[in-house]
Protein backbone atom coordinates (compact mmCIF):
# COMPACT_ATOMS: atom_id res chain seq x y z
CA UNK A 1 0.00 0.00 0.00
CA UNK A 2 1.26 3.14 -0.77
CA UNK A 3 1.81 6.02 1.85
CA UNK A 4 -0.57 8.59 0.31
CA UNK A 5 -3.21 5.45 0.09
CA UNK A 6 -2.42 5.39 3.89
CA UNK A 7 -3.32 8.75 4.92
CA UNK A 8 -6.29 8.58 2.52
CA UNK A 9 -7.58 5.40 4.72
CA UNK A 10 -6.61 7.21 7.93
CA UNK A 11 -8.96 10.68 6.88
CA UNK A 12 -11.38 8.48 6.03
CA UNK A 13 -11.52 6.30 9.39
CA UNK A 14 -11.13 9.28 11.48
CA UNK A 15 -13.71 11.02 9.84
CA UNK A 16 -16.27 8.48 10.29
CA UNK A 17 -15.57 8.47 14.05
CA UNK A 18 -17.07 12.34 14.15
CA UNK A 19 -19.52 11.52 11.82
CA UNK A 20 -21.09 8.73 13.94
CA UNK A 21 -20.64 10.86 16.85
CA UNK A 22 -22.85 9.52 19.42
CA UNK A 23 -22.30 5.94 18.75
CA UNK A 24 -18.64 6.76 19.04
CA UNK A 25 -18.75 8.29 22.02
CA UNK A 26 -21.05 5.52 23.74
CA UNK A 27 -18.15 3.12 22.13
CA UNK A 28 -15.54 4.82 23.09
CA UNK A 29 -16.93 5.43 27.30
CA UNK A 30 -17.38 1.51 27.45
CA UNK A 31 -14.04 1.15 26.35
CA UNK A 32 -12.54 3.84 28.84
CA UNK A 33 -14.94 2.56 31.85
CA UNK A 34 -13.68 -0.76 31.44
CA UNK A 35 -9.78 -0.14 31.02
CA UNK A 36 -10.34 2.49 34.13
CA UNK A 37 -11.48 -0.56 36.19
CA UNK A 38 -8.69 -2.99 34.67
CA UNK A 39 -6.29 -0.06 35.16
CA UNK A 40 -6.98 1.04 38.65
CA UNK A 41 -6.73 -3.13 39.48
CA UNK A 42 -3.23 -3.02 38.06
CA UNK A 43 -1.85 -0.10 39.64
CA UNK A 44 -2.99 -1.89 43.06
CA UNK A 45 -1.88 -5.09 41.92
CA UNK A 46 1.58 -3.83 41.55
CA UNK A 47 1.35 -2.08 44.60
CA UNK A 48 0.84 -5.00 46.81
CA UNK A 49 3.87 -6.44 45.31
CA UNK A 50 5.84 -4.08 45.63
CA UNK A 51 4.98 -3.91 49.00
CA UNK A 52 5.43 -7.40 49.85
CA UNK A 53 8.19 -7.00 48.34
CA UNK A 54 9.33 -4.32 50.88
CA UNK A 55 8.09 -5.71 53.97
CA UNK A 56 9.92 -9.22 53.34
CA UNK A 57 13.38 -7.83 53.27
CA UNK A 58 12.84 -5.86 56.46
CA UNK A 59 10.82 -8.86 57.84
CA UNK A 60 10.24 -8.81 62.19
CA UNK A 61 9.10 -11.74 63.62
CA UNK A 62 7.33 -11.14 67.03
CA UNK A 63 6.97 -14.31 69.19
CA UNK A 64 4.49 -13.97 71.57
CA UNK A 65 4.92 -15.40 74.89
CA UNK A 66 2.16 -16.61 77.40
CA UNK A 67 1.47 -13.95 79.93
CA UNK A 68 2.56 -15.93 82.60
CA UNK A 69 5.88 -16.94 82.01
CA UNK A 70 8.19 -16.40 84.61
CA UNK A 71 11.85 -14.79 83.80
CA UNK A 72 13.91 -18.06 84.39
CA UNK A 73 11.75 -19.80 81.22
CA UNK A 74 11.99 -16.42 79.33
CA UNK A 75 15.96 -16.73 79.48
CA UNK A 76 15.50 -20.78 78.42
CA UNK A 77 13.41 -20.06 75.59
CA UNK A 78 15.45 -17.15 74.84
CA UNK A 79 18.31 -19.38 74.21
CA UNK A 80 16.68 -21.73 72.37
CA UNK A 81 15.56 -19.43 69.67
CA UNK A 82 19.02 -18.47 69.96
CA UNK A 83 20.64 -22.01 68.64
CA UNK A 84 18.30 -22.05 65.25
CA UNK A 85 21.21 -21.02 62.79
CA UNK A 86 18.28 -19.05 60.95
CA UNK A 87 18.16 -16.70 63.21
CA UNK A 88 20.52 -13.20 62.74
CA UNK A 89 19.29 -11.31 65.86
CA UNK A 90 16.79 -11.63 68.89
CA UNK A 91 15.34 -8.39 71.17
CA UNK A 92 13.32 -9.10 74.24
CA UNK A 93 11.30 -6.72 74.13
CA UNK A 94 8.85 -6.61 77.45
CA UNK A 95 5.29 -6.28 77.80
CA UNK A 96 5.80 -2.37 79.50
CA UNK A 97 7.86 -1.29 76.70
CA UNK A 98 5.33 -2.81 74.23
CA UNK A 99 2.72 -0.92 76.40
CA UNK A 100 4.77 2.51 75.86
CA UNK A 101 5.13 2.06 71.97
CA UNK A 102 1.39 0.94 71.74
CA UNK A 103 0.23 4.06 73.64
CA UNK A 104 3.32 6.31 72.01
CA UNK A 105 1.34 4.85 68.45
CA UNK A 106 -2.00 6.03 69.99
CA UNK A 107 -0.91 9.87 70.38
CA UNK A 108 -3.43 12.10 72.74
CA UNK A 109 -5.33 8.67 74.00
CA UNK A 110 -4.42 7.88 76.92
CA UNK A 111 -4.32 4.01 77.66
CA UNK A 112 -4.58 3.75 81.64
CA UNK A 113 -8.14 4.74 81.15
CA UNK A 114 -8.94 1.31 79.71
CA UNK A 115 -6.23 -0.97 81.05
CA UNK A 116 -5.98 0.72 84.73
CA UNK A 117 -2.70 -0.22 85.70
CA UNK A 118 -2.97 -3.38 84.50
CA UNK A 119 -1.00 -4.45 81.22
CA UNK A 120 -2.79 -6.39 79.15
CA UNK A 121 0.18 -7.23 76.50
CA UNK A 122 2.44 -10.66 76.44
CA UNK A 123 5.81 -10.50 76.61
CA UNK A 124 7.86 -10.95 72.85
CA UNK A 125 10.82 -11.30 71.06
CA UNK A 126 11.48 -9.66 68.21
CA UNK A 127 13.88 -11.86 65.89
CA UNK A 128 15.31 -11.35 62.34
CA UNK A 129 16.16 -13.83 59.89
CA UNK A 130 19.37 -14.18 58.16
CA UNK A 131 18.01 -14.13 54.95
CA UNK A 132 13.86 -13.06 53.91
CA UNK A 133 13.49 -16.13 52.31
CA UNK A 134 14.15 -18.16 55.34
CA UNK A 135 11.34 -16.89 57.41
CA UNK A 136 9.48 -19.37 57.23
CA UNK A 137 11.88 -21.75 58.94
CA UNK A 138 12.43 -19.52 61.82
CA UNK A 139 8.56 -19.21 62.23
CA UNK A 140 8.19 -23.20 61.86
CA UNK A 141 10.99 -23.81 64.47
CA UNK A 142 9.82 -21.00 66.71
CA UNK A 143 6.83 -22.83 66.68
CA UNK A 144 8.29 -26.29 67.05
CA UNK A 145 9.67 -24.94 70.40
CA UNK A 146 6.48 -24.75 71.95
CA UNK A 147 6.85 -28.81 71.69
CA UNK A 148 9.19 -29.35 74.07
CA UNK A 149 7.89 -27.66 77.27
CA UNK A 150 4.27 -28.61 79.03
CA UNK A 151 3.13 -25.35 79.13
CA UNK A 152 3.14 -23.83 75.83
CA UNK A 153 5.06 -21.01 76.54
CA UNK A 154 4.52 -19.31 73.09
CA UNK A 155 0.99 -17.54 72.69
CA UNK A 156 2.07 -17.05 69.28
CA UNK A 157 4.52 -16.29 66.40
CA UNK A 158 3.44 -13.31 63.84
CA UNK A 159 5.26 -11.78 61.02
CA UNK A 160 4.50 -9.29 58.53
CA UNK A 161 5.10 -11.66 56.11
CA UNK A 162 1.52 -12.60 56.99
CA UNK A 163 -0.34 -9.66 56.70
CA UNK A 164 1.22 -9.41 53.55
CA UNK A 165 -0.28 -12.86 52.43
CA UNK A 166 -3.79 -11.80 53.35
CA UNK A 167 -3.37 -8.52 51.65
CA UNK A 168 -2.21 -10.93 48.61
CA UNK A 169 -5.52 -13.26 48.89
CA UNK A 170 -7.68 -10.35 49.18
CA UNK A 171 -6.04 -9.19 45.91
CA UNK A 172 -6.49 -11.93 44.27
CA UNK A 173 -10.08 -12.15 45.12
CA UNK A 174 -10.55 -8.34 43.82
CA UNK A 175 -8.54 -10.01 41.05
CA UNK A 176 -11.35 -12.53 39.78
CA UNK A 177 -14.20 -10.12 40.60
CA UNK A 178 -12.73 -7.28 38.62
CA UNK A 179 -11.39 -9.38 35.22
CA UNK A 180 -15.05 -10.68 35.31
CA UNK A 181 -16.15 -7.00 35.02
CA UNK A 182 -13.48 -5.93 32.53
CA UNK A 183 -14.30 -8.97 30.36
CA UNK A 184 -18.23 -8.10 30.44
CA UNK A 185 -17.68 -4.39 29.63
CA UNK A 186 -14.93 -5.08 26.94
CA UNK A 187 -17.80 -7.56 25.43
CA UNK A 188 -20.24 -4.64 25.89
CA UNK A 189 -17.54 -2.23 23.85
CA UNK A 190 -17.27 -4.45 21.09
CA UNK A 191 -20.84 -4.96 20.57
CA UNK A 192 -20.92 -0.92 20.56
CA UNK A 193 -18.10 -0.85 18.17
CA UNK A 194 -19.34 -3.34 16.15
CA UNK A 195 -22.48 -1.34 15.96
CA UNK A 196 -20.46 1.92 15.50
CA UNK A 197 -18.77 0.57 12.53
CA UNK A 198 -22.28 -1.16 10.85
CA UNK A 199 -23.62 2.58 11.18
CA UNK A 200 -20.85 3.85 8.55
CA UNK A 201 -20.95 1.05 6.43
CA UNK A 202 -24.25 1.37 5.96
CA UNK A 203 -24.29 4.95 5.46
CA UNK A 204 -21.17 4.68 3.07
CA UNK A 205 -23.25 1.88 1.31
CA UNK A 206 -23.56 3.42 -2.16
CA UNK A 207 -19.40 4.48 -1.92
CA UNK A 208 -18.57 0.60 -1.10
CA UNK A 209 -21.07 -0.02 -4.33
CA UNK A 210 -19.52 2.04 -6.28
CA UNK A 211 -15.78 1.18 -4.93
CA UNK A 212 -16.30 -2.40 -5.75
CA UNK A 213 -17.99 -1.62 -9.19
CA UNK A 214 -14.69 0.29 -10.36
CA UNK A 215 -12.03 -2.60 -9.27
CA UNK A 216 -11.32 -1.26 -5.85
CA UNK A 217 -9.16 -4.29 -3.57
CA UNK A 218 -11.34 -5.59 -0.65
CA UNK A 219 -8.39 -4.24 1.20
CA UNK A 220 -8.52 -0.67 0.14
CA UNK A 221 -12.39 -0.83 1.28
CA UNK A 222 -11.84 -2.19 4.71
CA UNK A 223 -8.83 -0.45 5.49
CA UNK A 224 -10.94 2.36 6.75
CA UNK A 225 -12.74 0.60 8.67
CA UNK A 226 -9.92 -0.98 10.67
CA UNK A 227 -8.64 2.43 11.49
CA UNK A 228 -12.15 3.63 12.32
CA UNK A 229 -12.29 0.46 15.34
CA UNK A 230 -8.27 1.25 16.10
CA UNK A 231 -9.42 4.90 16.66
CA UNK A 232 -12.13 4.57 18.90
CA UNK A 233 -10.18 2.25 20.84
CA UNK A 234 -7.28 4.25 20.76
CA UNK A 235 -9.16 6.94 22.11
CA UNK A 236 -11.22 4.76 24.47
CA UNK A 237 -7.85 3.99 26.08
CA UNK A 238 -5.98 7.01 26.54
CA UNK A 239 -8.43 8.91 28.64
CA UNK A 240 -8.70 6.23 31.11
CA UNK A 241 -4.79 5.80 31.08
CA UNK A 242 -4.32 9.52 31.33
CA UNK A 243 -7.06 10.07 33.63
CA UNK A 244 -5.15 7.15 35.94
CA UNK A 245 -1.73 7.93 35.64
CA UNK A 246 -2.68 11.60 37.02
CA UNK A 247 -4.80 10.77 39.59
CA UNK A 248 -1.80 8.15 40.69
CA UNK A 249 0.52 11.21 40.64
CA UNK A 250 -1.61 13.19 42.70
CA UNK A 251 -2.13 10.53 45.27
CA UNK A 252 1.07 9.75 45.78
CA UNK A 253 1.83 13.37 46.03
CA UNK A 254 -1.18 13.74 48.89
CA UNK A 255 0.18 10.97 50.48
CA UNK A 256 4.04 11.92 50.78
CA UNK A 257 3.03 15.82 51.50
CA UNK A 258 1.07 14.86 54.85
CA UNK A 259 2.11 12.90 58.35
CA UNK A 260 -1.88 11.97 57.99
CA UNK A 261 -1.87 9.73 54.92
CA UNK A 262 -4.51 7.41 54.43
CA UNK A 263 -2.07 4.47 54.58
CA UNK A 264 1.43 4.44 55.74
CA UNK A 265 2.43 2.30 52.83
CA UNK A 266 5.62 2.94 50.49
CA UNK A 267 4.16 3.62 47.17
CA UNK A 268 5.43 1.77 43.84
CA UNK A 269 6.74 5.37 42.37
CA UNK A 270 5.13 6.51 39.23
CA UNK A 271 7.90 6.25 36.26
CA UNK A 272 7.90 2.24 37.70
CA UNK A 273 4.35 1.64 36.31
CA UNK A 274 3.76 4.50 33.68
CA UNK A 275 4.80 2.41 30.39
CA UNK A 276 3.25 -0.78 31.28
CA UNK A 277 0.28 1.12 32.25
CA UNK A 278 0.11 2.74 28.89
CA UNK A 279 1.12 -0.33 26.98
CA UNK A 280 -1.25 -2.39 28.68
CA UNK A 281 -3.99 -0.42 28.05
CA UNK A 282 -3.76 0.90 24.73
CA UNK A 283 -3.10 -2.56 23.45
CA UNK A 284 -5.89 -3.86 25.27
CA UNK A 285 -7.87 -0.83 23.63
CA UNK A 286 -6.85 -0.82 20.54
CA UNK A 287 -7.35 -4.63 20.27
CA UNK A 288 -11.49 -4.50 21.28
CA UNK A 289 -11.47 -1.65 18.90
CA UNK A 290 -10.32 -3.67 15.77
CA UNK A 291 -11.74 -6.89 16.72
CA UNK A 292 -15.70 -5.03 17.04
CA UNK A 293 -14.66 -3.36 13.32
CA UNK A 294 -13.68 -7.17 11.94
CA UNK A 295 -17.06 -8.73 13.41
CA UNK A 296 -18.97 -5.72 11.78
CA UNK A 297 -17.23 -5.88 8.76
CA UNK A 298 -17.85 -9.78 8.63
CA UNK A 299 -21.08 -9.15 9.10
CA UNK A 300 -22.30 -6.28 6.75
CA UNK A 301 -19.63 -5.85 4.45
CA UNK A 302 -19.75 -8.00 1.74
CA UNK A 303 -16.25 -7.90 -0.58
CA UNK B 1 -13.26 -10.54 -26.09
CA UNK B 2 -16.60 -11.59 -24.43
CA UNK B 3 -18.18 -14.62 -24.63
CA UNK B 4 -20.59 -16.71 -23.02
CA UNK B 5 -20.91 -20.80 -23.61
CA UNK B 6 -24.37 -22.59 -22.56
CA UNK B 7 -25.00 -20.03 -19.62
CA UNK B 8 -27.75 -20.80 -17.18
CA UNK B 9 -28.37 -18.69 -14.07
CA UNK B 10 -30.72 -19.29 -11.71
CA UNK B 11 -31.35 -17.60 -8.20
CA UNK B 12 -31.97 -19.00 -5.34
CA UNK B 13 -35.36 -17.73 -4.92
CA UNK B 14 -36.11 -20.31 -8.10
CA UNK B 15 -36.37 -17.84 -11.17
CA UNK B 16 -34.49 -18.91 -14.32
CA UNK B 17 -32.89 -15.51 -15.04
CA UNK B 18 -31.15 -17.10 -18.08
CA UNK B 19 -31.28 -20.81 -19.55
CA UNK B 20 -28.50 -21.29 -22.16
CA UNK B 21 -27.57 -18.06 -23.38
CA UNK B 22 -24.62 -18.21 -26.27
CA UNK B 23 -22.90 -15.57 -27.27
CA UNK B 24 -20.05 -13.74 -28.51
CA UNK B 25 -19.01 -10.10 -28.90
CA UNK B 26 -15.59 -9.17 -30.08
CA UNK B 27 -14.04 -5.93 -29.22
CA UNK B 28 -15.11 -2.91 -30.41
CA UNK B 29 -18.66 -3.91 -30.65
CA UNK B 30 -21.31 -1.49 -30.33
CA UNK B 31 -24.29 -3.91 -28.68
CA UNK B 32 -27.61 -3.44 -28.18
CA UNK B 33 -29.73 -5.58 -25.60
CA UNK B 34 -33.52 -5.54 -25.61
CA UNK B 35 -36.44 -7.40 -24.09
CA UNK B 36 -39.26 -7.18 -21.67
CA UNK B 37 -38.64 -6.35 -18.02
CA UNK B 38 -37.55 -9.47 -16.09
CA UNK B 39 -36.29 -11.46 -19.61
CA UNK B 40 -32.53 -11.62 -18.02
CA UNK B 41 -31.06 -8.44 -19.30
CA UNK B 42 -29.83 -7.44 -16.16
CA UNK B 43 -28.77 -10.53 -15.37
CA UNK B 44 -26.68 -11.48 -18.39
CA UNK B 45 -25.09 -7.78 -17.62
CA UNK B 46 -24.12 -8.31 -13.59
CA UNK B 47 -22.24 -11.99 -14.91
CA UNK B 48 -19.80 -9.86 -17.56
CA UNK B 49 -18.71 -7.53 -14.38
CA UNK B 50 -18.92 -10.61 -12.03
CA UNK B 51 -21.87 -9.27 -9.95
CA UNK B 52 -23.67 -12.81 -10.32
CA UNK B 53 -21.70 -16.14 -11.12
CA UNK B 54 -23.41 -18.60 -13.94
CA UNK B 55 -25.24 -21.78 -12.40
CA UNK B 56 -23.54 -23.36 -15.30
CA UNK B 57 -21.89 -22.91 -18.52
CA UNK B 58 -18.47 -20.54 -19.03
CA UNK B 59 -18.62 -17.12 -19.42
CA UNK B 60 -14.89 -15.44 -20.84
CA UNK B 61 -13.79 -11.83 -20.19
CA UNK B 62 -10.86 -10.40 -21.60
CA UNK B 63 -9.79 -13.56 -21.35
CA UNK B 64 -10.30 -14.02 -17.90
CA UNK B 65 -12.82 -17.11 -17.06
CA UNK B 66 -15.26 -15.63 -14.55
CA UNK B 67 -16.93 -18.84 -13.11
CA UNK B 68 -13.66 -19.40 -12.06
CA UNK B 69 -12.18 -16.76 -11.11
CA UNK B 70 -11.39 -16.63 -7.83
CA UNK B 71 -12.55 -13.71 -5.18
CA UNK B 72 -9.85 -12.13 -5.05
CA UNK B 73 -9.24 -11.53 -8.31
CA UNK B 74 -12.87 -9.66 -8.99
CA UNK B 75 -11.67 -6.31 -8.68
CA UNK B 76 -8.99 -6.51 -11.51
CA UNK B 77 -11.53 -7.99 -14.07
CA UNK B 78 -13.68 -4.81 -13.19
CA UNK B 79 -10.61 -2.55 -13.83
CA UNK B 80 -11.38 -3.51 -17.59
CA UNK B 81 -15.22 -2.78 -16.90
CA UNK B 82 -17.09 0.58 -17.03
CA UNK B 83 -20.39 0.32 -15.44
CA UNK B 84 -23.31 2.94 -16.34
CA UNK B 85 -26.80 2.44 -14.65
CA UNK B 86 -30.02 4.54 -15.41
CA UNK B 87 -30.32 6.64 -12.05
CA UNK B 88 -26.85 7.40 -12.34
CA UNK B 89 -25.35 6.58 -9.28
CA UNK B 90 -23.26 9.28 -8.36
CA UNK B 91 -22.40 10.24 -4.72
CA UNK B 92 -24.61 13.22 -3.36
CA UNK B 93 -22.31 15.03 -0.97
CA UNK B 94 -19.19 15.31 -3.33
CA UNK B 95 -18.10 17.28 -6.73
CA UNK B 96 -18.78 16.31 -10.33
CA UNK B 97 -14.88 16.01 -10.11
CA UNK B 98 -14.57 14.02 -6.55
CA UNK B 99 -16.85 11.63 -8.33
CA UNK B 100 -14.83 11.19 -11.31
CA UNK B 101 -11.33 11.33 -9.20
CA UNK B 102 -13.01 8.63 -6.71
CA UNK B 103 -13.12 5.84 -9.21
CA UNK B 104 -9.43 6.13 -9.87
CA UNK B 105 -8.38 6.92 -6.38
CA UNK B 106 -10.35 3.58 -5.07
CA UNK B 107 -8.00 1.96 -7.81
CA UNK B 108 -4.77 3.57 -6.29
CA UNK B 109 -3.61 5.54 -9.53
CA UNK B 110 -1.31 7.60 -8.94
CA UNK B 111 -2.12 11.37 -7.72
CA UNK B 112 -0.99 13.08 -11.02
CA UNK B 113 -2.60 11.05 -13.73
CA UNK B 114 -5.40 11.24 -11.40
CA UNK B 115 -5.38 14.62 -11.58
CA UNK B 116 -4.75 15.07 -15.79
CA UNK B 117 -6.98 12.11 -16.49
CA UNK B 118 -10.16 13.33 -14.64
CA UNK B 119 -10.00 16.72 -16.38
CA UNK B 120 -9.43 14.87 -19.73
CA UNK B 121 -12.67 12.53 -19.54
CA UNK B 122 -14.65 15.28 -18.12
CA UNK B 123 -13.94 17.82 -20.92
CA UNK B 124 -14.37 14.87 -23.25
CA UNK B 125 -18.04 14.44 -21.72
CA UNK B 126 -18.40 17.96 -21.57
CA UNK B 127 -18.40 18.60 -18.46
CA UNK B 128 -15.38 21.08 -18.09
CA UNK B 129 -17.19 23.98 -16.43
CA UNK B 130 -19.19 22.04 -13.99
CA UNK B 131 -16.20 20.20 -12.39
CA UNK B 132 -16.93 21.83 -9.04
CA UNK B 133 -20.65 21.78 -8.61
CA UNK B 134 -22.40 18.89 -6.73
CA UNK B 135 -24.39 15.85 -8.80
CA UNK B 136 -27.89 17.50 -7.34
CA UNK B 137 -27.16 20.78 -9.33
CA UNK B 138 -26.94 19.60 -12.62
CA UNK B 139 -29.47 18.25 -15.08
CA UNK B 140 -30.35 14.36 -15.51
CA UNK B 141 -28.74 14.26 -18.98
CA UNK B 142 -25.19 16.43 -17.46
CA UNK B 143 -25.14 13.44 -14.38
CA UNK B 144 -25.50 10.32 -16.62
CA UNK B 145 -22.42 12.06 -18.88
CA UNK B 146 -20.63 12.30 -15.38
CA UNK B 147 -21.22 9.10 -14.46
CA UNK B 148 -20.33 8.33 -17.83
CA UNK B 149 -16.82 9.97 -17.03
CA UNK B 150 -16.56 7.96 -14.40
CA UNK B 151 -17.06 4.80 -16.29
CA UNK B 152 -14.39 5.09 -18.70
CA UNK B 153 -12.01 7.32 -16.44
CA UNK B 154 -10.09 3.96 -15.89
CA UNK B 155 -9.70 2.76 -19.47
CA UNK B 156 -11.75 -0.26 -19.66
CA UNK B 157 -12.10 -2.15 -22.52
CA UNK B 158 -15.63 -2.25 -22.36
CA UNK B 159 -18.67 -0.63 -20.97
CA UNK B 160 -21.97 -1.76 -19.48
CA UNK B 161 -24.21 0.47 -19.80
CA UNK B 162 -27.50 -0.68 -17.79
CA UNK B 163 -31.09 1.73 -19.68
CA UNK B 164 -27.99 4.23 -19.65
CA UNK B 165 -31.22 7.03 -21.05
CA UNK B 166 -34.16 5.56 -18.97
CA UNK B 167 -34.21 8.59 -16.73
CA UNK B 168 -33.83 11.33 -19.67
CA UNK B 169 -35.70 12.91 -22.42
CA UNK B 170 -35.14 12.04 -26.13
CA UNK B 171 -33.16 15.00 -27.22
CA UNK B 172 -30.66 14.18 -24.13
CA UNK B 173 -30.88 10.28 -24.44
CA UNK B 174 -29.34 10.94 -28.14
CA UNK B 175 -26.45 13.41 -26.90
CA UNK B 176 -25.47 10.19 -24.74
CA UNK B 177 -26.38 7.86 -27.04
CA UNK B 178 -23.98 9.90 -29.25
CA UNK B 179 -21.27 10.38 -26.33
CA UNK B 180 -21.12 6.44 -26.01
CA UNK B 181 -20.93 6.26 -30.22
CA UNK B 182 -17.71 8.47 -29.63
CA UNK B 183 -16.36 6.02 -26.73
CA UNK B 184 -17.27 2.84 -29.08
CA UNK B 185 -15.19 4.79 -31.85
CA UNK B 186 -11.99 5.03 -29.51
CA UNK B 187 -11.82 0.90 -29.30
CA UNK B 188 -14.10 0.59 -26.18
CA UNK B 189 -16.73 -2.14 -26.44
CA UNK B 190 -20.07 -1.28 -25.45
CA UNK B 191 -23.09 -2.68 -24.17
CA UNK B 192 -26.20 -0.87 -23.56
CA UNK B 193 -29.35 -2.78 -22.34
CA UNK B 194 -32.22 -0.23 -23.82
CA UNK B 195 -36.30 0.27 -23.99
CA UNK B 196 -35.58 2.85 -26.53
CA UNK B 197 -36.98 2.06 -29.61
CA UNK B 198 -36.23 5.09 -31.29
CA UNK B 199 -32.33 5.34 -30.74
CA UNK B 200 -31.94 1.38 -32.06
CA UNK B 201 -34.17 1.86 -35.05
CA UNK B 202 -32.75 4.87 -36.19
CA UNK B 203 -28.82 4.52 -34.77
CA UNK B 204 -28.55 0.90 -36.14
CA UNK B 205 -26.20 -1.69 -34.10
CA UNK B 206 -25.85 -5.29 -33.47
CA UNK B 207 -28.91 -6.26 -31.51
CA UNK B 208 -29.17 -9.10 -29.32
CA UNK B 209 -32.57 -9.73 -28.14
CA UNK B 210 -33.52 -11.67 -24.70
CA UNK B 211 -36.54 -13.22 -23.69
CA UNK B 212 -37.48 -15.41 -20.87
CA UNK B 213 -33.29 -16.03 -20.41
CA UNK B 214 -32.68 -17.22 -24.01
CA UNK B 215 -31.17 -15.23 -26.77
CA UNK B 216 -34.29 -14.84 -28.91
CA UNK B 217 -32.73 -12.55 -32.19
CA UNK B 218 -29.39 -12.07 -33.01
CA UNK B 219 -28.82 -9.38 -35.39
CA UNK B 220 -26.30 -6.55 -36.94
CA UNK B 221 -28.17 -3.55 -37.55
CA UNK B 222 -31.29 -5.26 -36.47
CA UNK B 223 -34.55 -3.32 -35.33
CA UNK B 224 -35.43 -2.82 -32.07
CA UNK B 225 -38.47 -5.42 -30.80
CA UNK B 226 -38.72 -9.30 -29.61
CA UNK B 227 -40.99 -11.77 -30.38
CA UNK B 228 -44.40 -10.92 -28.01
Amino acid sequence: MKISTLGRHVREGIKSVFRNGWMSFASISVIAISLFILGAFVILTLNVNHLSKTVEEQVEISVYLDVVESEEQINVIQTEIATIPEVSSITFVPKDEGLETLSEGMGELDLTEYFGESNPLPDKFTLKANKPENVDIVVSKVEAINDKFEMMPIEQVDYGKKTVEQLLAFTSGIRTVSIAIVAGLAFTAMFFISNTIKLTIISRNREISIMKLVGATNGFIRWPFFIEGFMLGLIGSIIPTGVLLYGYWKLIDFEESTVFGVTQWEYLPLNQLTFQLIFLLCSIGIIIGVWGSIISMRKFLRV
Amino acid sequence: MIEMQDVWKSYTNGVHALRGVDVKIDQNEFVYLVGPSGAGKSTFMKMIYREVKPTKGEIFVNGFNLGKLKNKKIPYVRRNIGVVFQDFRLLPKISIYENVSFAMEAIEAPKKLVRKRTMEVLTMVGLKDKVKSLPNQLSGGEQQRASIARAIVNNPSVIIADEPTGNLDPDTSLDILKLLEEINFRGTTIVMATHNKDIVNNYRKRVIAIEKGQIVRDEYRGEYGYEN
